[in-house]
């Protein structure tokens, strides 16, 4: 957690690769707190399994995005407190 | 808060809402535009299409708790209705204030329902759909 908040000033995070899918650091034991900050562990089978169900935790991620005309990494977790709409599309410069 | 998450890069989400978007809507975009190159975000969230390589078009409403309220996923040619969207953050919102419930066709401002023994078998009348 340690680029939590400070959201004002976009910086540029051409240098600082978003983690992608963060998930919860104690997954065999039943203590839920915080996420874990290890940048590479984003491949184990645990992560296969995962999926979406209303009413369950949706799952958290870090990435890169461009917000307010420059460039910054985005977490899900960042915007706890709050109602968040996430809405994934197929493509830029399409149609509909 | 609103995300927007789409495969394109960051650098193809500053063009597109330079060049197009910013034509498109006063003020140009407020939130924040992610970018899922690898399509990672989109396969944990059941949105991305292996063979087409782009995550379709999956919507998720997520409480103050992180805690997912509601989805909509649809295939790319038809787009969606944010007034849907809206109301419905408007229902989940009342409901977490109130612990009132809303029967179908609900919108902001109609009666809402209490769940309870009194008012099984009742609900035809407190709640008549076709009238408005």
């Amino acid at each position: 957690m340690d680029n939590a908040k400070a959201k004002d000033k976009p910086k540029d995070g051409c240098v600082k690769p978003a983690k992608g899918i963060i998930k919860p650091s104690a997954v065999t034991a039943a203590a839920d707190t915080g996420v874990t900050d290890a940048a590479t562990s984003s491949s184990s089978p645990q992560e296969d399994a995962m999926s979406v169900k209303v009413g369950y935790p949706a799952p958290d991620f870090e990435a890169t995005a461009y917000v307010n005309g420059g460039f910054d990494n985005i977490k899900l977790s960042d915007y706890k407190g709050q109602w968040v709409m996430i809405c994934f599309y197929p493509g830029d410069f399409t149609f509909v | 808060m609103v995300l927007s998450i789409s495969v394109d890069s960051r650098f193809v989400h500053k063009m597109w809402e330079e060049h197009e978007l910013a034509k498109m809507v006063e003020g140009g975009i407020p939130f924040p535009m992610l970018s899922d190159q690898s399509g990672e975000i989109g396969r944990a969230y059941g949105v991305y299409d292996e063979a087409a390589g782009v995550d379709i078009r999956g919507r998720f409403i997520i409480d103050p708790e992180g805690i997912v309220q509601a989805m909509e996923v649809l295939t790319p040619p038809v787009g969606r209705l944010l007034g849907e969207t809206i109301r419905q953050v408007q229902a989940f919102q009342h409901v977490a204030k109130t612990g009132e419930v809303m029967p179908a066709g609900w919108r902001p401002g109609q009666p809402t329902l209490t769940p309870g023994p009194e008012l099984t078998g009742k609900v035809w009348k407190v709640w008549k759909p076709g009238e408005e």
